[in-house]
């Protein structure tokens, strides 16, 4: 069954602040097998400009499985068969580097449901913004609802 | 670190190689809270038509990134970063995984002091991130 388009436009204000700490940032990088001193020794960091230690650019991955449960992927009334979905693309736009002590605030939007042959995609847009109003990074997703397009007469 | 000046349209970053296994899988899921049992339990994997354990897309993307950061020295100079997932990574229940294969390519140099590099990740020869792309800043 098709996804439900009037959810285009709708936006979901994360219901409470991200604290980046330096753990989170090192178990991260771990994970990731990367041992950039940038993520894990604030001295390393500030040789390199930043006030303390850095994130991985995609660590910004984290907020949608923070927020997941309250944004528009998990709304039944969205009607999206989660065991259809895969993920299609995704960018990472980052103003700035993301660092610890950082206290984000992030707002989702769905920008665009639309048909690509027999699938659909559905397209997020997440507004991550620092405590002093800072524009710290842009995400955009796209994921894909496998055969679900609606059927059209050939 | 490669300068903004020495570095042409053209210029090869060093090809990278990264071994996947199941255990990076497991550690990935906590670190990011993406628990997707898909990412861990091979009986569902299968169940839903997959033909193994698949890596997080996300995870993927997330090491193949290390190929531009690790070249360009402060990974907080990464402006931009955008893939396609075009086909999943299956990653099985051995020692050695999956491995992936990074190679980069300057494809524009922007007058900001920033470089394009396009990103083409393998996995036994299939490409497994398209329209992959980074911004960059040098300096």
């Amino acid at each position: 069954m098709p996804v439900n388009r009037e959810f285009i436009g709708r936006q979901y204000p994360a219901s409470a602040t991200y604290e980046v700490g330096r753990e989170h940032i090192r178990r991260f990088a771990q994970a990731i097998g990367d041992e950039n001193p940038a993520y894990t020794d604030p001295e390393a960091a500030r040789a390199l400009g930043h006030p303390d230690v850095i994130a991985p650019p995609t660590f910004l991955t984290v907020l949608n499985f923070r927020f997941a449960l309250e944004g528009p992927v998990a709304d039944p009334a969205l009607g999206l068969d989660y065991s259809l979905v895969v993920h299609g693309e995704q960018s990472f736009e980052l103003h700035r580097p993301v660092r610890a002590g950082d206290v984000l605030s992030s707002v989702a939007r769905v920008d665009d449901i639309k048909d690509a042959g027999r699938n659909e995609l559905i397209v997020t847009v997440t507004e991550v913004t620092a405590a002093d109003g800072e524009k710290v990074a842009t995400l955009r997703g796209t994921i894909v609802s496998r055969g679900t397009a609606a059927r059209r007469e050939a | 670190m490669p300068s903004y000046d020495e570095v042409e349209v053209g210029t090869e970053l060093p090809e990278r190689t990264f071994p996947i296994t199941r255990a990076d899988l497991v550690r990935y899921c906590g670190a990011s809270g993406d628990f997707n049992i898909i990412h861990w339990n091979e009986r569902i994997a299968k169940a839903v038509g997959l033909p193994d354990v698949i890596a997080h897309g996300m995870y993927t993307m997330a090491v193949a990134g290390r190929t531009v950061t690790d070249w360009a020295g402060d990974p907080g100079a990464l402006q931009e970063y955008t893939v396609r997932f075009s086909r999943p990574v299956v990653v099985p229940d051995d020692d050695g995984g999956a491995v992936l294969s990074v190679r980069g390519t300057v494809e524009d140099k922007r007058e900001d002091g920033s470089v394009v590099v396009g990103l083409v990740a393998t996995v036994n020869d299939g490409k497994v991130l398209t329209n992959a792309k980074v911004v960059v800043r040098l300096r």
